[in-house]
């Protein structure tokens, strides 16, 4: 089953080879990684994305925990939560093609941020569910290069981490 | 007062109590080996930084505290690997200081550097790089307690030659502040009491304790517990000593060479009680047979070693003794209880009884051949109780685990986890200096011996008294006994065609060479050695190939031993 981990860590250089590094070696699978200092420039947010029954899920946040600079682990796959990810997708934009990249791109409340005479780059964010459902309808015009941020995500509610 | 990065680290040393480090010096350490000069810490010049990091290790696991060593960078640190390792997966306490280039240097491929924090990173419970030798200080206190709190582990310290001569204000902290690091030390209430109820209608419980009891110096908590409850004990390697092995609740070792008793008790438990355990392959066999009709309860400071690998009904995590001291409360308040279930556990001690009487340890004496269960049998008889004893890995590790009576904590120093053959030796090393008056023994193979021999040189030059016993059957046994058992006897490699004359190498060294070659022998060889100052070597010629038995095959359950080969 998929789920969506926060960890706060200390933001030091090497945090992010311990965590890398520990999925590594334990065999665990991370289908994606964010990281970003937080409010409090001392701190790092990491957003993983990884997957696994729970026997496995249950090591994963133990030995996030047990890292020294691991302040907090969340996983969110039991909360409510808003998940987004961005999406800059560089596509073929044919005389013909044009008007239906545009039209997609209004659907999906994205953006066109680059224009050349034969491509358009569109800019979108929303769930992976949503960006992957965007970029299958643009994959029929000619993807010419696709970069995804994953996920990054927030408890719904007023409750706040402490210290993010 | 400002002082260098090299003084800083050596007062700080001295701040956390550290009387003796285990080193090797080099280019990028020159500075503290320098100011090592005059200081009041003893350091000892081991032949190879492996040996360095073993003996830091010895000398931790016999006394409890802190084992520090020092390497240079580049190649002293790498050699350091293996040792690091091996202190991790036996969760010891330890601060290894290496070297590093100029901090201007690192990622340059300079002369002697390499990447250290990413090369020990899967094999400490931290590590620091220091690039300001304003924190240098701070580094070290967290060291120290991140190495001895919670589950205790190796630290590494890689420490850049230019802070080393850098100054700064010195001031030693006097508390840690670590956000991301707060073991539990204390059990829940609650689910000790819970536990409590569990063992009191427990009709067949084993306690199954492990390198924690060790670790938190449990064994008089452990004593009192079982001997409350009337409770069979069986050990790990790393629990070995931790529980008296001659008492009458004694079920000795458990796992791949435990005893027949030991396995089929924890396979027909109903409660079983993992003390500071992790449930190593090596102990469970085939999982889904393992313990099949008991409730687990797993107390670890550890969480992650809960549900690791087995289901867990009652996890507490926390210290060991704290954990077993509220349960002896507990139970002392339940004296009517504790009657009941004294009672009610008679049929479980008779079962095991039995099975102690189907299949006692035992082997088949020889009057021509030395049988290697024989010299651990003598070895025990003619040393002292508190005599520390080392193990190498492999046949003769198992012998001595099965065969020699552990009757005092912190008495049987061996590489369980890591299974480190060349460990015996440079731990014998460390021991012996940390307890100048004891008997230290290294029981070693002539396979594992040859890993680290150059540390008797080490032993010569310090006048460490170690005995060592080698039982030289000149093979790699352990591996020739699985080929034999499970490869049709085919041999490969395992035969080490060369005779050596270790009694030749032992003179070499300076230090004295005995050697026994007929069962007779035996005897009067352990009592010379033990009687001649200084290191000694003893070398016995064993039969070659006798097995370690029983044995649980790779891959099967507890109650699936061969017994006999």
């Amino acid at each position: 089953m998929r789920h969506t981990i926060s960890v706060l860590v200390e933001n030091e250089f090497g945090v992010l080879t311990r965590i890398a590094g520990l999925f590594s070696g334990r065999g665990f699978n991370i289908e994606s990684l964010s990281v970003a200092p937080t409010l409090d420039p001392t701190l790092s947010r990491m957003t993983i994305v990884t997957s696994g029954d729970d026997r496995i899920i249950e090591q994963v946040n133990k030995q996030l925990n047990k890292l020294i600079d691991t302040i907090k682990v969340i996983d969110f796959t039991n909360e409510d939560f808003i998940e987004r990810e961005m999406a800059l997708i560089k596509v073929t934009a044919e005389e013909s093609t044009r008007a239906e990249i545009l039209r997609v791109c209004d659907i999906f409340r994205g953006k066109v941020v680059d224009v050349t005479p034969k491509c358009y780059t569109v800019e979108v964010t929303g769930s992976p569910v949503k960006v992957n459902a965007i970029i299958d309808l643009l994959r029929p015009m000619g993807i010419k290069e696709l970069v995804r941020s994953g996920p990054v995500v927030l408890g719904r509610g007023p409750k706040g981490w402490k210290g993010n | 007062m400002k002082l260098t990065g090299s003084k800083i680290l050596l007062e700080s040393l001295i701040h956390e109590g550290v009387e003796t480090i285990f080193g090797y010096p080099g280019g990028t350490v020159i500075n503290i080996y320098d100011d090592l000069m005059g200081s009041s810490i003893k350091h000892v010049l081991t032949r190879h930084e492996q040996a360095a990091v073993h003996a830091a290790d010895g000398y931790a696991r016999a006394t409890g505290k802190v084992g520090v060593a020092i390497a240079t960078s580049g190649p002293g640190a790498t050699n350091t690997i293996t040792g690091i390792a091996n202190a991790y997966m036996d969760s010891i306490p330890m601060v290894v200081i290496t070297g590093q280039v100029p901090t201007g240097l690192i990622g340059n491929d300079a002369f002697q550097e390499a990447d250290l924090i990413g090369i020990t990173r899967p094999i400490t419970k931290h590590n620091y790089l220091v690039k300001d030798v304003k924190d240098l200080a701070r580094i070290i206190k967290q060291s120290f307690y991140i190495a001895r709190s919670g589950r205790p582990g190796p630290v590494v310290i890689d420490l850049p030659k230019d802070v080393q001569v850098a100054t700064a204000k010195f001031e030693y902290p006097d508390t840690v502040e670590l956000r991301g690091y707060k073991p539990t030390f204390s059990g829940n209430v609650r689910m000790i009491e819970k536990a409590v109820k569990m063992l009191l209608t427990a009709k067949k419980p084993v306690l199954y304790v492990g390198g924690g009891a060790t670790l938190t110096d449990a064994h008089a908590e452990l004593l009192e517990l079982a001997e409350t409850l009337q409770a069979p004990v069986t050990t790990t390697l790393m629990g070995m000593a931790s529980f008296p092995s001659r008492h009458p609740l004694s079920l000795g070792m458990l796992g791949m060479h435990g005893t027949y008793y030991a396995n089929m008790a924890v396979t027909n438990s109903d409660v079983l009680v993992a003390l500071g355990a992790r449930f190593d392959d090596r102990v469970t066999g085939k999982i889904s047979t393992f313990a099949p009709h008991a409730k687990i309860i797993h107390v670890d400071v550890d969480p992650t070693s809960i549900k690791k690998n087995v289901r867990v009904d009652l996890p507490i995590v926390g210290d060991l003794r704290d954990i077993l001291q509220k349960m002896n409360k507990m139970l002392a308040e339940l004296k009517d209880e504790v009657a009941q279930e004294n009672e009610a556990l008679k049929p479980w001690l008779q079962e095991v009884a039995a099975w102690r009487k189907d299949h006692p340890m035992s082997y088949k004496q020889s009057k021509t051949e030395i049988k290697p269960q024989f010299v651990i049998e003598k070895l025990r008889e003619l040393s002292n109780d508190d005599a520390i004893v080392t193990t190498e890995v492999g046949q003769h590790q198992m012998w001595t685990a099965q065969f020699f009576d552990f009757t005092q904590p912190r008495t049987f120093l061996s590489s369980g986890g890591l299974g480190t053959m060349g460990y015996g030796l440079p731990a014998a090393l460390g021991a012996q200096v940390a307890f100048p008056e004891r008997q230290v023994i290294d029981i070693s193979g002539d396979g594992s011996f040859q890993m680290n021999s150059q540390e008797l040189a080490t032993l010569v030059q310090y006048r460490l008294p170690v005995k060592i016993a080698i039982l030289n059957n000149n093979f790699l046994g352990m591996v020739r006994q699985w080929q034999q058992l499970f490869f049709d006897k085919r041999y490969s490699q395992t035969c080490m065609e060369l005779p050596i004359d270790f009694t030749k190498l032992a003179e070499a060294y300076g230090a004295t060479g005995l050697r026994a070659t007929k069962p007779e022998e035996v005897e009067e060889i352990i009592k010379k050695a033990f009687a001649t100052p200084g290191p000694v070597i003893m070398e016995f010629k064993v039969s070659r190939e006798e097995n370690v038995m029983p044995m649980v095959p790779a891959g099967a359950g507890l109650n699936e031993m061969v017994l006999a080969s």
